[in-house]
């Protein structure tokens, strides 16, 4: 391993080092707010790492890891998230009863199982890094002991993640048998060798699909997503609906390329129907729901279904708005779960949307940024969202995709009409819910995101500007 | 610069009015009326200096956005959008006159909304770039949306997302558009904007035109609205509070009629050219059916609503006409409708406010509790009904005598409508001010306040019909302008075009580049 090998680990290492650390002050000196500040810390610190080794890549160690451009960027995407998650952590926590100091190790093994999806080469990274997340997660959904559907949800999520590993498992195994090798780079060496695909090929890629389908929630996989993200903690919800998909997304997109699945036919028609699917069911679900969670639950997969069919444009253009697209809905998705978060209290969950009714007359400023959040996944003017979905549409259009742009017209109609009614309940008279007072930390991070989604939406130019040149398969 | 101002200044307005509402209630009232009268005085100066009528765009400034995507900030004025912007600043006023007494919750709120819409719609009133026109078409919707869903009257939620859906579904059709015509303008020319401009002139084989200009049609045609379309308008306007009404039908629906001026007729004049007889029966059927749906209301603010869609029917009849004295009437059709109209939905919130009924079988016999108000209903029902003197006369006329040019048997089934604007508009007047007394009211003759709005307004319809000379000058060069790319195109379009341009043939539902 030579030196810069070591280096441009930096960040991981930095992860791993975190959860150590906090370890050994637990044991030592228990104390929710040094955990707290350590934590922020090193999330800061992750990013800053980012940022360090930016020149040394791209950057290959054999035959797990390709640090490039593309993982990097994705890096900084799931630290800031993670960072965002971890400041709206802090209230949800405060109040718990019993041990919470724990939830920030956890959270850092998750991420960093996350963060090595974005540099994985190879299915054992692959393998590995989704295995470390999933089972961070499964101890963070079920973090509440004290609730019932906590639990519930955990070994939800515990069995189904499972099942659709062993899924993952055996079409990477397929894989195997039919290249001989489980790097992602000679694979495609290996398939542009080969005339005819081997069968075994696509059923090794449909099973793969199936375990990825699972962590991206999309249609047919997508039956825990409701259940996980009522019963999870909210900050938890949000870090499953961004980093884990985000995470999964990465090496999702690196292995598709890859393996050219846009040129061919049926996993061409496989992903498409999929993508459809997950846009019409989840909006159509979503439309039913009362509880919040739920509700944005059921967003995600049709948004998802809206990010993997523009990876069928083959191109680093569709990849540039598909990335675009996953950033605003990051921010967006951090927002909302987070003015959720910041309203509950350790006996009150604030997820019923008829809790909110009046939200504008009491808390006005919560109220202003739940808007803004759902005005941006409709995709309305002024906001992030609308910019990213006019970058989808026009991307789309250029490609031809003309299918993609028709379900994505009729589908904002559908999902606006469950935004507005989320919007409508903030705006009604005052209900009787009391609602909990909002620290100063939690306000900062509603104002990041609130002047991120304002940015995003008036002055995009930057950010795409910075996609383009960065983000290149 | 004066057009950026305009904007900027709507916009900072909206949201001290907001802030302050947290002072007092009157703060917000001052700050918007101050706001706006800053905004309407900007016009009139820059009017009363020797201003370049004639010349193509008597303002055009350009800035760069998002140049990924060749989207600029591109605002420009002509005759068109300053005799809009008048209107928009004149009504604006109004509007924050008419809510001084009758809105008393979250006034704050209300009025940025409030400005937020009018900075919307004097956005889609100046910007020449097909981004940024969206941008502000949809910028309007959601501030209307709390407009009708928070100060509203009963049915208030349903009704607001009626109006958000239908506008909002439309408006999305319209985005496709326009990517589309940026798309098919960039392939042949290399050259990929949103400027409109630029956009002017694009070769498009007919059937591309014609889908393409169906999309801008689609949003248009909702916003109008024209019949089939037509079923947001109703509710929206009798649920809205006065203010709301009086925007949605003085300015909202004006937006539709400029997007067809200004879009539809340059961007697409062989398309729009096949268009016309469907697009004018559509104006004829929605001429006569509106008025005959407007006949059959009980519920003033309904009666109202539908007269709007009978009015705006004559718009469109004109523009399908192609030609310069249907234009004139159109443009005066717009400011007329806007005046007269606007007046009635005031007529209306005033007596709601006075009596909390907008049922005109409990009305009755009012003249003799309120003279004052049953001479100014009266005027307006005469102009709705298109009496010589008053602005609505000159516009009805003009369209009429330019659509005969055009067409004569729609020329003439229009006119029905006429007939059938003097029954509802009589009707008005017997039911409400008139006939025996169903119920005994108590109620005030109007205020000072009150007087003041209305005589503005009487004097700005009748100006219009005693002395409309004024408008058309200001009018002329922009709609000869939109003639002239008109007829320029729809004979360069018959010829055979030697790149004849389809939109590219990967368009087709799935591009697979290389099957197995």
């Amino acid at each position: 391993m030579s030196e810069t090998d070591f280096y441009s680990l930096t960040p991981f290492l930095i992860l791993a080092m975190a959860p150590i650390i906090i370890m050994i002050v637990i044991s030592i000196f228990r104390n929710y707010e040094v955990v707290y500040g350590f934590s922020v810390l090193s999330f800061i610190v992750a990013i800053f790492s980012v940022f360090y080794i930016l020149p040394l890549v791209p950057h290959n160690i054999d035959p797990l890891f390709i640090i490039d451009r593309f993982s990097l960027f994705f890096l900084g995407i799931i630290f800031f998230s993670g960072l965002l998650v971890t400041f709206l952590s802090y209230d949800y926590l405060k109040n718990l009863q019993g041990i919470r100091e724990e939830y920030y190790i956890i959270l850092f093994t998750s991420t960093l199982g996350a963060s090595l999806l974005t540099v994985a080469n190879h299915f054992i990274l692959f393998f590995l890094g989704i295995e470390t997340l999933t089972l961070s997660l499964y101890i963070l959904i079920a973090f509440e002991k004290s609730k019932d559907r906590s639990i519930e949800a955990g070994i939800k999520y515990l069995i189904l993640a499972s099942v659709s590993s062993a899924f993952l498992l055996f079409g990477m195994g397929l894989m195997y048998v039919t290249f001989g090798t489980m790097q992602f780079t000679t694979i495609m060496v290996a398939m542009s060798h080969l005339e005819k695909l081997p069968p075994l090929f696509l059923y090794g890629f449909g099973m793969m699909l199936v375990g990825i389908g699972f962590k991206l929630a999309l249609v047919p996989f997508h039956m825990w997503t409701p259940d996980i993200y009522q019963g999870a903690p909210a900050p938890i919800s949000s870090y499953i609906a961004t980093v884990s998909k985000g995470a999964v997304l990465a090496v999702f997109i690196r292995l598709f390329f890859n393996i050219k699945g846009f040129e061919n036919q049926s996993i061409f028609y496989i992903i498409s129907g999929i993508a459809i699917l997950s846009m019409f069911v989840g909006n159509l679900l979503a439309i039913q729901q009362k509880n919040i969670k739920r509700l944005l639950a059921y967003s995600s997969i049709a948004n998802m279904g809206y990010i993997i069919i523009i990876l069928l444009t083959g191109s680093d253009k569709g990849i540039q708005s598909a990335i675009f697209y996953l950033i605003t809905y990051f921010i967006t998705t951090i927002g909302a779960f987070g003015v959720i978060s910041l309203l509950s209290t350790k006996d009150f969950e604030a997820e019923k949307i008829e809790d909110y009714k009046g939200l504008f007359w009491k808390k006005p400023w919560m109220a202003v940024v739940l808007t803004l959040c759902m005005l941006s996944l409709a995709g309305i003017p002024v906001t992030a969202g609308f910019i990213a979905k006019f970058y989808l549409i026009y991307e789309g259009m250029k490609a031809g995709l003309m299918l993609l742009v028709f379900s994505m017209i009729i589908n904002s109609v559908l999902g606006l009409y469950y935004y507005l009614r989320v919007i409508t309940t903030m705006f009604s008279t005052a209900g009787k819910t009391e609602l909990p007072s909002v620290s100063i930390l939690g306000k900062l991070t509603l104002t990041i995101i609130t002047i991120g989604i304002l940015a995003l939406g008036v002055y995009p130019g930057w950010l795409i500007d910075f996609i383009v040149r960065n983000v290149i398969m | 610069m004066i057009l950026v101002y305009i904007i900027v200044i709507l916009l900072a307005g909206a949201f001290l009015a907001w802030i302050s509402g947290n002072l007092s209630q009157v703060w917000p009232r001052i700050i918007s009326l101050i706001t706006l009268s800053i905004d309407l005085l900007l016009i009139i100066t820059y009017l009363t200096q020797p201003t370049p009528f004639s010349s193509k765009w008597m303002i055009d400034i350009q800035y760069d956005w998002i140049t990924q995507f060749g989207i600029g900030i591109h605002f420009a004025l002509d005759g068109l959008s300053l005799l809009m912007l008048l209107l928009t600043f004149v009504l604006g006023i109004i509007s924050v006159l008419i809510s001084w007494k009758e809105i008393n919750v979250k006034v704050g709120f209300f009025h940025f909304n409030l400005l937020l819409i009018l900075a919307g719609i004097v956005g889609v009133f100046l910007s020449l770039d097909l981004f940024l026109f969206y941008f502000f078409w949809e910028l309007m919707l959601v501030p209307m949306y709390f407009l009708i869903g928070i100060w509203g009257h009963e049915n208030r939620t349903k009704a607001a997302y009626k109006f958000f859906l239908y506008t909002q579904a439309s408006g999305l059709l319209m985005f496709i558009s326009i990517i589309a015509l940026y798309f098919v303008h960039g392939n042949s020319t290399g050259i990929f904007t949103f400027d409109y401009i630029q956009l002017l002139g694009t070769h498009m084989a007919p059937s591309t035109a014609m889908l393409i200009m169906t999309g801008f049609l689609a949003a248009f045609l909702v916003k109008l609205p024209v019949v089939p379309l037509h079923n947001w308008l109703p509710d929206a306007h009798s649920e809205a509070p006065t203010a709301g009404s009086l925007i949605l039908a003085a300015l909202l629906l004006k937006t539709g009629a400029y997007g067809l001026f200004r879009f539809i007729v340059p961007l697409f004049p062989a398309a729009s050219v096949t268009f016309a007889p469907i697009g004018m029966a559509l104006g004829v059927i929605g001429i006569l059916y509106g008025a005959k749906l407007a006949f059959a209301q009980t519920d003033l603010k309904r009666l109202i609503a539908y007269t709007s869609v009978s009015h705006m029917g004559f718009v469109i009849l004109g523009i399908f006409s192609f030609n310069e004295l249907a234009y004139q009437g159109v443009v005066m059709q717009m400011i007329a409708h806007g005046i007269s109209t606007g007046a009635l939905f005031i007529m209306a919130g005033q007596l709601t406010e006075r009596i909390h009924t907008r049922d005109i079988t409990q009305m009755g016999g009012l003249w003799e509790k309120a003279p004052f108000m049953g001479a100014i209903g009266l005027i307006f029902s005469m102009a709705s009904l298109g009496l010589p003197g008053l602005g609505n006369f000159i516009a009805e006329l003009l369209i009429l005598t330019g659509a005969f040019k055009a067409s004569i048997i729609m020329s003439v089934l229009a006119c029905l409508g006429l007939i059938a604007a003097t029954l509802y508009s009589l009707r008005i007047m017997q039911k409400v001010f008139y006939g025996k007394k169903n119920n005994d009211w108590k109620m005030n003759d109007l205020s000072l306040r009150e007087k003041i709005i209305s005589i503005t307004l009487v004097i700005i319809i009748a100006g219009l019909g005693f002395y409309p000379q004024p408008v058309f000058d200001i009018a002329k060069p922009a709609l000869l302008k939109t003639l002239e790319q008109h007829t320029d195109k729809t004979v360069q379009q018959k010829e055979p075009v030697g790149e004849e341009f389809k939109l590219k043939s990967n368009t087709s539902l799935y591009k697979i580049s290389n099957p197995l």
